[in-house]
């Protein structure tokens, strides 16, 4: 590239504010509607004209809620926890090992990526409604493990693939058992990929509503974007956006903090998975 | 497995008649490196199985299942009435208006997202890889529609079109209600749908830029090639995979469209998508005989669209080069 102009920079920074201001505006506008007090709520200005922490107040003391947030994130968590573990260890298996039925595995996560999630909805509804899953909290776990496996399959060989796997060698020769080689070789190495890849796999389990709203049925194990759509004023004629707001921040926060300090990883996540072929 | 299972058992009984003759050195490493596959054959299942088990699980048997129930007349309102009906179920759906209305309405918005998308992605892609101020910021804030929650980014979508409280609503529909009337409505959906997954088709993209050969591109200026040259010429038959791995992911998924629709309409006024209906007949309808039969067919679609891309774009199709290594 040229030696940057101050013009060239200004260009660049003006088409950076426009993505910018894109990209945050539903974000500000939904935070925004969540600090209005009830009777500006429906005033139609951006910014709140009097604020209040009130829908927050609200929304933290319905049971409603609060059981609907306990539900996602132990969902989630537990959803990604197994699936890069298995993730993991096909991931090695396959950008190391050289076995019959490789190339199977790695069609048969591509297919699923593709698989259209609402096809399977009528099936599992049947299935989990005989066998006691329905509303269960396995009974999201496990439809979430089966897509969530695909795109941690696919990060994480792209990631392994880049290990220097001949340090593992090399640190056996200098006298290290396989444990200590693995755990201070190889492990550091393979700990960026795996953890980023549990981002996105959370991210993927967070996000989903489609499973979440066809195989729950109560706050058992119904989690916050379900909640949300089943928001109701505290009585039938109380207005629920301030309350559908605010629990909309709430959920959104996490994605701001892996977004504001892993931007990197999550970019690199993406990108490696997708064209490494 | 029970083909595959011969392999090292052959090779065990040649293990053994090798042993007997231990002084044939060359002969010898050969033996070991057999042994070392058959290790790192069985190693390799072991690690893949738990995986494939619970994909296959949770995938392959219930569309097989959904297949089966799509045979039958099945009404949870009405079980004592559930019958093999053969085909019935399909000439029901596919001679319904509401079906083929709401696959219209699915491929339009798959259409025109992924068009629009690809377009914007391309501009994002070049903005995030190029820009030369404030590249962690871009790069930040792109990556929040990708995250944040479907369903949120539709209620502050749905907020800003509703009259009165919004302020798109207010300053660009002042006398009507743009999520009530079908065409403003189905418009509003697919902007939801371009704004959330743009990013995600501008970091496939990126993969795809940051692979073109900043020196060719100088080389390519210093020949008198314009931008737009340098872009059609240099840039575009480079990034060709990228491009089509971006899009294939995209169409897929844009086919599956159902958050958005779920609270931005609920599917009123004829704007629900093929996801929408199936969810319908099935939990609100409780059919789950036509409900398997809707879930049957967008797997068939979703297959055919599948196929074509692979079958059109042949070896650039992600996965292919996967097993090399």
């Amino acid at each position: 590239m040229a030696v940057a102009t101050t013009s060239a920079k200004v260009k660049w920074g003006l088409l950076d504010a426009v993505v910018v201001v894109f990209a945050l505006i539903p974000v500000l506008w939904i935070a925004s509607l969540s600090f209005k007090t009830p009777a500006t709520l429906t005033d139609g200005n951006f910014i709140p004209r009097e604020w209040t922490f009130e829908n927050y107040k609200l929304i933290f003391q319905t049971d409603q809620f609060v059981r609907a947030l306990i539900n996602s994130i132990g969902i989630a968590l537990i959803s990604t926890l197994i699936a890069v573990v298995l993730g993991t260890m096909a991931a090695y298996a396959i950008s190391r090992l050289d076995f019959p039925g490789k190339q199977l595995l790695v069609g048969v996560s591509l297919l699923i990526a593709m698989f259209p999630q609402v096809s399977l909805v009528s099936p599992l509804f049947n299935i989990e409604r005989n066998t006691g899953l329905f509303d269960t909290w396995p009974g999201l776990i496990l439809p979430y493990i089966t897509f969530a496996l695909p795109l941690a399959i696919y990060t994480l060989s792209a990631f392994f693939k880049q290990i220097p796997w001949d340090l593992e060698k090399a640190a056996k020769m200098d006298g290290a058992t396989q444990g200590e080689a693995f755990r201070k070789v190889i492990a550091p190495l393979a700990a960026p990929g795996v953890f980023t890849t549990a981002i996105l796999v959370f991210i993927f389990c967070w996000n989903d509503f489609l499973f979440a709203i066809s195989l729950t049925s109560t706050e058992r194990s119904r989690t916050v974007p379900v909640a949300l759509s089943f928001f109701t004023g505290a009585s039938q004629f109380e207005d629920p956006t301030g309350a559908i707001s605010a629990a909309a921040v709430v959920i959104t926060i996490p994605i701001i903090l892996f977004v504001l300090f892993f931007q990197k990883r999550i970019v690199a996540g993406l990108t490696s998975g997708a064209v490494k072929g | 497995m029970s083909v595959s299972s011969t392999t090292p058992a052959s090779s065990a009984a040649a293990d053994a008649e090798q042993q007997a003759i231990p002084k044939q050195r060359g002969r010898r490493k050969r033996v070991e490196l057999s042994e070392g596959k058959k290790q790192e054959r069985k190693l390799g299942w072991l690690l893949c199985a738990p995986a494939a088990i619970v994909m296959v699980a949770v995938t392959a048997y219930p569309i097989l299942y959904s297949f089966w129930l799509s045979l039958q007349r099945y009404d949870l309102k009405f079980p004592d009435e559930r019958e093999f009906v053969w085909f019935s179920n399909y000439v029901t759906v596919l001679t319904n208006g509401y079906w083929w209305t709401a696959f219209g309405v699915t491929m339009l918005i798959t259409v025109v997202s992924v068009v629009v998308e690809l377009v914007l992605g391309m501009g994002l892609a070049i903005i995030m890889h190029r820009t030369l101020v404030g590249r962690g910021l871009v790069r930040t804030s792109a990556l929040i529609p990708y995250g944040i929650v479907t369903v949120v980014a539709a209620f502050s979508w749905r907020y800003a079109w509703t009259p009165g409280t919004g302020y798109l609503a207010n300053l660009l529909a002042p006398d009507g209600a743009p999520l009530t009337e079908r065409a403003s409505a189905l418009g509003i959906i697919i902007l939801a749908e371009i704004w959330k997954t743009t990013p995600f088709m501008a970091l496939l993209l990126m993969a795809g830029l940051a692979l073109v050969p900043d020196d060719l591109l100088k080389a390519a200026s210093m020949d008198g090639a314009t931008w737009w040259q340098r872009f059609t010429k240099v840039m575009l038959p480079v990034m060709k995979p990228a491009i089509l791995v971006a899009l294939l992911f995209r169409t897929l998924d844009a086919l599956r469209v159902f958050d958005n629709i779920y609270v931005l309409t609920n599917g009123a006024n004829e704007t629900s998508s093929v996801s929408m209906i199936a969810y319908n007949n099935l939990i609100k309808g409780l059919n789950l005989g036509i409900g398997s039969t809707m879930s049957v067919l967008i797997f068939l679609t979703v297959a055919i669209i599948a196929f074509v891309f692979v079958k059109l774009f042949g070896t650039a199709a992600p996965g292919s080069d996967e097993g090399k290594r």
